[in-house]
């Protein structure tokens, strides 16, 4: 195998559930080594969520783990005893990363104060991700993604007006905040390159969601635009259709149609109906701003009597830019992604050969790749603590036995 | 002097509309200098418009709207936002001399970035195998839609199509309307940008160790998908094909968005252990909830949800998030105000963390961008400045960097290749 990326960059992982598993990924599917930390016994919080083949719980079995812990080495070590504290001190020593993603006063407790991991290894990057961050006065609150997404303002983009906002699901903040703690160690590595020192890298993921993603709001509320994007597809003010779903035969079709040319054609094909010639039909700002789902209804009965694979295939012959919503059975049965090789497989003890989703990028040179599968609770602990750390097959056994890994 | 952690790197930015400018400007606030490329015949969409005046600008062409005003290009604040702290050129490489001016300055440059849709650069004998024959090491990234091969290749998608087909919006919805709604923001691109920037920078760390450059396949479809790991996984394992819960979560009740006091107010509440639900009852002063049998514990709970969210937001109403949060946060418990722009614009978190950032425009004037979400402790990125008038620095790159002389540089003005 060439190597990648990332390869000869070792990162430990020693967090919890999505945003820092998730944030180790990116690096470890680029080639860089992670050593995951986990509790013994338990595991990781991932384990337990699922889903599980025919829905039957097991440890090693949790889809949720199985994707986030790809290529991955996996180790226990108990953190709240003094030599789990001393051997952890003992593994960054050696590392370029620490990713974690506990509440800042217990990483403090755990000894992931930067201060303190600065005098162990000065080149040490310490990525830590949290709901609030590490300052600010919100730091100390206990959140879940839910409540990033609230402070965040990205469930004011989320659901109707008139309802309540929801938030984004299956913990999509803990994804953006992983993939913006990796983005930002990068950073500090390629800034490590000249400073030869390490730093502490700080992510909230409430300021993800309000930076990256609905940031733009605050620059339109400055302008005197709008004090909310509550209402409309990014804060309103585009025309019909900005971002519509209509049902068809057998799903949903998105509809989204920024040029007038696009919008004509696409009432071509519908044959022109009698109602496009009525001058209310004619303006798409009203359409979009003031009757949207009049005007899907109007639409409704052609979509109806046709299927997702036949109107994509229509739209896509006529350069119009709408698509079905796809849904994961869609996802996995696509022609163009499977052209891509988007999906990969890799066998594991316990579920067997599965079929994990892809890279986010394709790399010419040295591509993402999925060279093994998450661990088994401390599958690598014998290869790390005898191999790298120099314990004896014997002690291994003892720090076993006082439960320290 | 100051220095920024990717002081010293070049990109080359040919982005336009969202994905594209926004993945240059997350370099470009940790320090990379972006240039970004334009001409008068290849103007970035994202100057038209503006929140104010999009309705006028929408219905007509670039170069209508140009003749008509040249400065009416410069005044539209998302286009500052998403292109802060770069230079900006005008080139017209449609034409061959333009086309080799830009080969000369991509020689001196580290990155090279696009969203073209598929072929356009090529065209121009940019493509990325050309370009690494006058520059062997370097690195290029393009994002479009559905990627650069594929039966699909050539589609052409917005936001909300990519989020569409990449599976995000079947799962976007409340449980009890038919129809999923998805997000209402350019999800899609935004997933796509700091996925960009991320392969840039991770491109170059393996450029900086090995000498090698390489090109990267970015389809905003595919990054997004990547994220859907664990859904996909139940219809891998399960046949399942998940649908939209709006507020429900499978680990945590209650979880959701509560009616607080005041209009359109709503404070997040999510509750996962058994601890924080007897703090919680205890902060509402309603401990018989604990022993409540359809309250006691998380399986019950996760069963009575709609009971629960009704008697919560009985409690709920009478406050208003701030309180809310406050009584909670107190007791352990997660709780958090919804917010919406204006009032982000004022809160202390905000501030503290440097969220609101105001620059200065040299035409349109005091402007309020999003901070930086990378903290970095020891060297911090920073805003320099505001999007580049078209054309700005021409004369920088040009004549300072690429050491054409004034006369050349005039002739190329009036050839319209810097145009």
């Amino acid at each position: 195998m060439s190597a990648q990326a990332l390869s000869g960059l070792k990162v430990v992982e020693y967090g919890n559930f999505i945003s820092a598993p998730y944030c180790a990924k990116l690096m470890a599917d680029m080639g860089a080594e992670v050593i995951k930390i986990e509790e013994p016994g338990k595991g990781d919080e991932s384990r337990d969520y699922g889903p599980f083949p025919d829905d039957t719980p097991h440890l090693e079995r949790s889809g949720l783990y199985l994707y986030l812990n790809t290529n991955k080495l996996g180790i226990t070590l108990n953190t709240r005893t003094r030599t789990g504290q001393e051997i952890f001190r003992e593994l960054l020593k050696n590392a370029d990363v620490v990713v974690e993603n506990n509440l800042p006063a217990l990483a403090d407790e755990f000894g992931l104060d930067y201060h303190k991991l600065k005098e162990i290894n000065p080149r040490l990057v310490v990525t830590s991700i949290t709901p609030f961050g590490q300052t600010g006065p919100y730091r100390d609150y206990k959140a879940y993604p839910i409540n990033c997404c609230a402070v965040g303002g990205v469930s004011q983009s989320v659901g109707h007006y008139w309802r309540e906002p929801l938030t984004m699901p299956i913990s999509q903040g803990d994804y953006q905040a992983a993939m913006c703690g990796a983005l930002a160690t990068m950073v500090a590595l390629l800034a490590r390159d000249g400073t030869h020192r390490g730093q502490h890298v700080d992510i909230a993921e409430a300021d993800v969601w309000a930076t990256y993603h609905v940031g733009f709001g605050i620059t339109i509320h400055a302008f005197g635009a709008r004090d909310s994007l509550r209402k409309g597809y990014i804060g309103g003010g585009w025309t019909y259709p900005a971002r519509r779903v209509i049902p068809c035969k057998d799903g949903y079709m998105a509809l989204c149609a920024p040029q007038l040319k696009q919008w004509l054609k696409f009432l071509e094909l519908m044959g022109t109906p009698e109602w496009t010639k009525n001058p209310k039909y004619r303006d798409r700002h009203a359409m979009e701003d003031d009757y949207p789902e009049e005007v899907d209804a109007l639409l409704a009965p052609w979509f109806i009597e046709r299927t997702k694979k036949e109107l994509f295939e229509l739209f896509e012959r006529n350069a119009i830019p709408f698509a079905p919503l796809y849904n994961m059975k869609d996802e996995m049965n696509d022609a163009h992604l499977a052209e891509r090789k988007f999906f990969a497989t890799v066998e594991r003890a316990e579920t067997g050969t599965l079929k994990y989703v892809g890279a986010p990028y394709k790399f010419s040179g040295t591509p993402w790749a999925l060279s093994r599968p998450a661990p088994l609770l401390g599958e690598h602990n014998e290869e790390i603590y005898c191999g790298r750390l120099g314990y004896s097959k014997q002690e291994l056994v003892m720090l076993h036995r006082s439960g320290v890994i | 002097m100051a220095s920024y952690p990717l002081q010293g790197y070049r990109v080359v930015d040919f982005g336009s509309a969202w994905a594209g400018p926004q993945m240059a400007h997350i370099v470009a606030d940790m320090g990379a200098e972006v240039i970004k490329v334009e001409s008068r015949n290849r103007i970035d969409y994202g100057r038209m418009g503006g929140a104010a005046s999009r309705k006028e600008l929408l219905s007509k062409t670039p170069e209508a709207i140009v003749a008509a005003d040249p400065d009416i290009l410069e005044f539209n604040p998302v286009f500052h936002l998403l292109n802060r702290g770069k230079k900006g050129i005008t080139v017209d490489f449609t034409k061959p001399e333009g086309a080799d001016l830009l080969k000369e300055l991509i020689k001196k440059s580290d990155i090279v970035c696009d969203n073209f849709t598929p072929g356009v650069l090529d065209k121009y004998g940019l493509s990325y195998e050309s370009l690494a024959v006058i520059k062997p090491d370097i690195i290029v990234v393009s994002l479009c839609f559905a990627g650069h091969t594929g039966p699909l290749k050539g589609t052409r998608g917005y936001a909300p199509i990519i989020t569409a087909l990449a599976g995000l919006d079947s799962v976007v919805g409340y449980p009890d309307e038919s129809i999923p709604c998805g997000p209402r923001f350019a999800y899609g691109d935004h997933v796509a940008a700091i996925h960009g920037a991320l392969a840039m920078l991770i491109a170059l760390i393996h450029r900086n160790r090995t000498g090698e450059g390489q090109y990267i396949d970015l389809s905003e479809w595919e990054a997004t998908t990547s994220l859907l790991g664990e859904p996909l996984m139940d219809y891998v394992m399960n046949g399942r094909i998940q649908k939209p819960r709006g507020n429900r979560d499978l680990m945590m009740a209650p979880h959701g968005f509560y009616k607080c006091r005041g209009e359109d107010k709503w404070v997040s509440i999510a509750v996962k252990t058994e601890e924080e639900w007897q703090s919680f009852c205890r902060a509402t002063g309603n401990l018989e909830w604990v022993e409540d049998d359809k309250f006691c514990d998380r399986y019950s709970r996760l069963l009575n949800q709609d009971e629960l969210d009704r008697i919560i937001t009985e409690w709920t109403v009478k406050y208003t998030p701030e309180e809310v949060t406050s009584i909670l946060q107190k007791a352990g418990v997660a709780a958090a105000p919804f917010l919406i722009a204006k009032e982000q614009y004022r809160d202390a978190y905000f501030r503290e963390r440097d969220l609101v950032v105001r620059v200065e425009h040299p035409k349109a004037g005091a402007e309020a961008y999003y901070g930086i979400p990378l903290k970095l402790s020891e060297t911090p990125g920073k805003i320099r400045s505001s999007g580049p008038l078209l054309g700005q620095d021409n004369e920088y790159v040009f004549k300072g960097l690429l050491g054409l002389s004034d006369s050349e540089f005039d002739r190329l003005i009036a050839k319209k290749i810097i145009f």
